[in-house]
C-alpha cells in the first residue's frame, strides 16, 4: 500500500491505536433515524457497504404495560393494547375483549362477530398499506406512499365514525361494540370498497413488476423457514418463507371459520417475498369484507330485529348501558357506577388467547385470580419476539438491503418494547 | 388432527411418569407442571418425539406468587405443534432466593429474547443463556420491577390508598 493510501497519517487528528488499526467502521443505525422507522438503535460493524454484525438496542419506549395492567379494571387494559401495534389497534383491542370473553365463556352473536371481523381486516389492510408503501419509500419511491396514505385515511375515517377515534381506537367492548355502527359508518365503507381496489391495483403496477423495485428486494434479507420457526417468526413474515401458519385458519375466532379465503405464501423469505406476501393479504382481506358484509345483510333480511344487535346480551354486566337509560333507570344507573368504578369481578382462571395481528400471531396470556383486574397479564407481541432474527438476516448483505429489510420486517416500536 | 391433549399426556406420562404433575385443561388447552431441573429433557423430548412433535416456541414469561413459600418464581412456557395444530402449557416453579433454570436458546433461537426479557422483570436466571443481560430496562436497575413486592403506586400515598375499591 502507497503512503497515500492511508490517510491517518497526513492529518493531526489523533485516533486511537486500536482504530487506527481496524479495518471496519462502526456505525450507529439510530436510535433516531429515518430509516428505522421508530425508536431502536442498532450498532453495525460494516466493511465498505458490508454489514458483518449487528447488535440492536431496544427499549427506548417501554411503558411497562404489563405491570400497569395490574392495577387496572379490564375495561381500562383496552387502551394499553392500542399502544402495543399503533398501525393496527383495533386488531390487539377486539383481541383483548375475546381473551376476557374466553374466561367469561361468553358466546357473541353472528352479526356482532362478523362486524369485528369488518374492523379486523380495515386495520389488517391500514397496517400492509403502512408497510408496504415504506418499503417503497426506503427503495427510494415515494409515490405510491403518498398515494395509498390517502387510502389509509379513509379507513380512519371509518374507524373515527364508529368509535370516535382514529390511530388509538380503544374500539369495542368485552361482548361486542360500545354503540352500533351508524349508517354513515357502512356509507364510508361502501365508499371504501368501491374506490380502493382501484388504487391498489395501480400501487402493484407502480412496484410489482418495477425492474428497479425487484432488482432492489429480490434476494434482500432472507431467512429459510426452518430459521424462520426456530426464532418464533409468526404472520406475513413466516408466510413469506413458506409456511402457511395463520392464526385465522388454525385457530378461528370470531367466525373466521365462516369466511373463504386464500393464505398467501412466498418461497424465500426474502423482503420481495414478505412484500408480496402483505399484498396478496390486502385482497384477501378486502374479499373478507365483501362477504361479511354479505352475511351481515343476509342476517338483517332474515331477522329485522337483528339490525339493533352490536353485544352480546349475557355481557351485560361489562357493558355500559345507554345514556338515556342511566338518566332514567334505577338498574342502569348501578351497572353504570360499577363497571366505571371498576367493581366488576372476573371469574378466576388462566387463558391464552392469541389473534392474527398485522405482524402475526398476538397472544393475551392472562391469568386471573377472580379479582377485579388480572393477577398477572403477559402480551405476546409479534415484532419482539421476530426482530432477534434481525442480525442473522442482514449479515454479509449491504446497509442498504439492512435497511430495506427493516422496514420489511414492520417492526412497530411500541410492539417491541410494549 | 390425530393429535389431542389425552395422547400426549398419555406419551408424557408413558415416558417420564410421576414426574410430571398438576395436569390440567383450562380453556382446552393442556397444562402441566415439570420439575424445575427437567424442563429441557421435556422440551428436547416434546420437540424430538416423532408424534408429538412440538417445535415451535409461542411464548415464555413468567409469574410471581409470594404466597408460594419455596417455589415463588413460575417459568411459562407456550408450546405450539405446528402440524396438528395443537398447544401446550408447561409449567415450572423455582424458589425466588435460587431462581435458576435451564435456558432454552439451543432448542429454539426465539427463546434468546423472550428469557432476556424475562431475567429483565422477574430475575429468572437461565443457566447457559449467551447473553443474559437486561433488554427493556436500563442497564443500571437493580431490581426486578415485575415482581409483586414493588406496587404500581406509590405506597407513601394517602390519596390513592383506596379501601373501597379493591388492590
Amino acid at each position: 500500500m502507497s503512503e497515500q493510501l492511508q490517510p491517518h497519517t497526513q492529518h493531526h487528528i489523533k485516533l486511537s491505536e486500536e482504530s487506527l488499526q481496524k479495518q471496519t467502521t462502526t456505525l450507529n443505525l439510530g436510535p433516531t433515524h429515518p430509516a428505522t422507522h421508530g425508536v431502536f438503535q442498532n450498532i453495525m460493524e460494516i466493511d465498505g457497504e458490508r454489514v458483518l454484525e449487528t447488535v440492536p438496542t431496544i427499549g427506548y419506549i417501554h411503558r411497562a404495560f404489563e405491570k400497569i395492567a395490574e392495577r387496572r379494571p379490564y375495561y381500562q387494559i383496552t387502551p394499553l393494547t392500542d399502544r402495543l401495534n399503533y398501525c393496527s389497534s383495533p386488531i390487539n383491542n377486539m383481541g383483548w375483549h375475546m381473551t376476557i370473553e374466553k374466561l367469561l365463556g361468553l358466546k357473541l352473536p353472528k352479526r356482532v362477530e362478523y362486524l369485528r371481523v369488518i374492523i379486523m381486516e380495515l386495520s389488517r389492510i391500514s397496517d400492509h398499506l403502512v408497510c408496504n408503501s415504506v418499503i417503497a419509500v426506503d427503495t427510494g419511491a415515494l409515490t405510491p406512499f403518498t398515494y395509498v396514505f390517502q387510502y389509509r385515511e379513509k379507513i380512519y375515517e371509518i374507524f373515527e365514525e364508529i368509535c370516535g377515534s382514529r390511530l388509538t381506537t380503544n374500539i369495542g367492548r368485552v361482548g361486542g361494540f360500545e354503540r352500533n355502527f351508524t349508517p354513515a359508518s357502512f356509507l364510508k365503507l361502501n365508499d371504501f370498497l368501491k374506490t380502493f381496489p382501484k388504487v391498489m391495483k395501480e400501487f402493484e403496477a407502480l412496484l410489482n413488476r418495477s425492474r428497479i423495485f425487484m432488482d432492489r428486494c429480490i434476494g434482500a434479507g432472507p431467512i429459510s423457514a426452518e430459521r424462520a420457526m426456530n426464532y418464533g417468526f409468526t404472520g406475513p413474515n413466516l408466510r413469506a418463507t413458506g409456511v402457511d401458519y395463520d392464526v385465522r385458519v388454525a385457530q378461528p375466532y370470531s367466525s373466521y371459520e365462516d369466511f373463504d379465503f386464500k393464505i398467501p405464501v412466498g418461497t424465500v423469505g426474502d423482503v420481495y417475498d414478505r412484500f408480496m406476501v402483505r399484498n396478496g393479504e390486502i385482497w384477501e382481506s378486502v374479499s373478507i369484507i365483501h362477504q361479511a358484509l354479505e352475511k351481515i345483510e343476509k342476517i338483517e333480511k332474515e331477522f329485522p330485529d337483528q339490525k339493533e344487535v352490536f353485544y352480546a346480551k349475557e355481557a351485560d354486566h361489562f357493558h355500559i348501558p345507554a345514556k338515556e337509560d342511566v338518566y332514567t333507570k334505577m338498574e342502569a344507573l348501578i351497572w353504570h357506577f360499577k363497571i366505571i368504578m371498576g367493581e366488576i369481578d372476573a371469574p378466576a382462571g388462566e387463558v391464552y388467547h392469541a389473534v392474527e395481528g398485522g405482524n402475526g400471531e398476538v397472544g393475551y396470556y392472562l391469568i386471573s385470580d377472580g379479582g377485579r383486574t388480572p393477577y398477572r397479564l403477559h402480551f405476546r407481541r409479534p415484532c419482539f419476539i421476530y426482530y432477534q432474527a434481525y442480525p442473522e438476516m442482514v449479515k454479509d448483505g449491504l446497509l442498504s438491503d439492512a435497511v430495506i429489510t427493516l422496514s420489511s420486517l414492520n417492526v412497530i416500536a411500541g410492539e417491541l418494547d410494549a | 388432527m390425530g393429535l389431542t391433549n389425552e395422547i400426549i399426556k398419555q406419551r408424557l406420562t408413558d415416558k417420564f411418569g410421576e414426574q410430571l404433575t398438576e395436569w390440567e385443561v383450562p380453556y382446552g388447552l393442556q397444562t402441566f407442571r415439570v420439575p424445575a431441573e427437567m424442563n429441557l429433557k421435556v422440551m428436547q423430548f416434546l420437540y424430538d418425539d416423532e408424534e408429538l412433535r412440538f417445535r415451535f416456541l409461542t411464548d415464555l414469561t413468567a409469574v410471581h406468587f409470594p404466597d408460594r413459600k419455596g417455589e415463588e418464581l413460575s417459568v411459562v412456557y407456550h408450546l405450539h405443534n405446528l402440524i396438528d395444530n395443537i398447544r401446550l402449557r408447561l409449567k415450572i416453579y423455582v424458589p425466588i432466593e435460587n431462581p435458576d433454570v435451564y435456558t432454552a436458546t439451543q432448542l429454539f433461537s426465539g427463546a434468546n429474547w423472550m428469557e432476556r426479557e424475562t431475567y429483565d422483570f422477574f430475575g429468572i436466571n437461565f443457566i447457559g443463556h449467551p447473553n443474559l443481560i437486561r433488554i427493556l430496562n436500563v442497564d443500571e436497575m437493580d431490581y426486578f420491577p415485575m415482581r409483586k413486592e414493588y406496587p404500581m403506586e406509590d405506597p407513601t400515598r394517602r390519596d390513592k390508598d383506596d379501601e373501597m375499591f379493591g388492590r
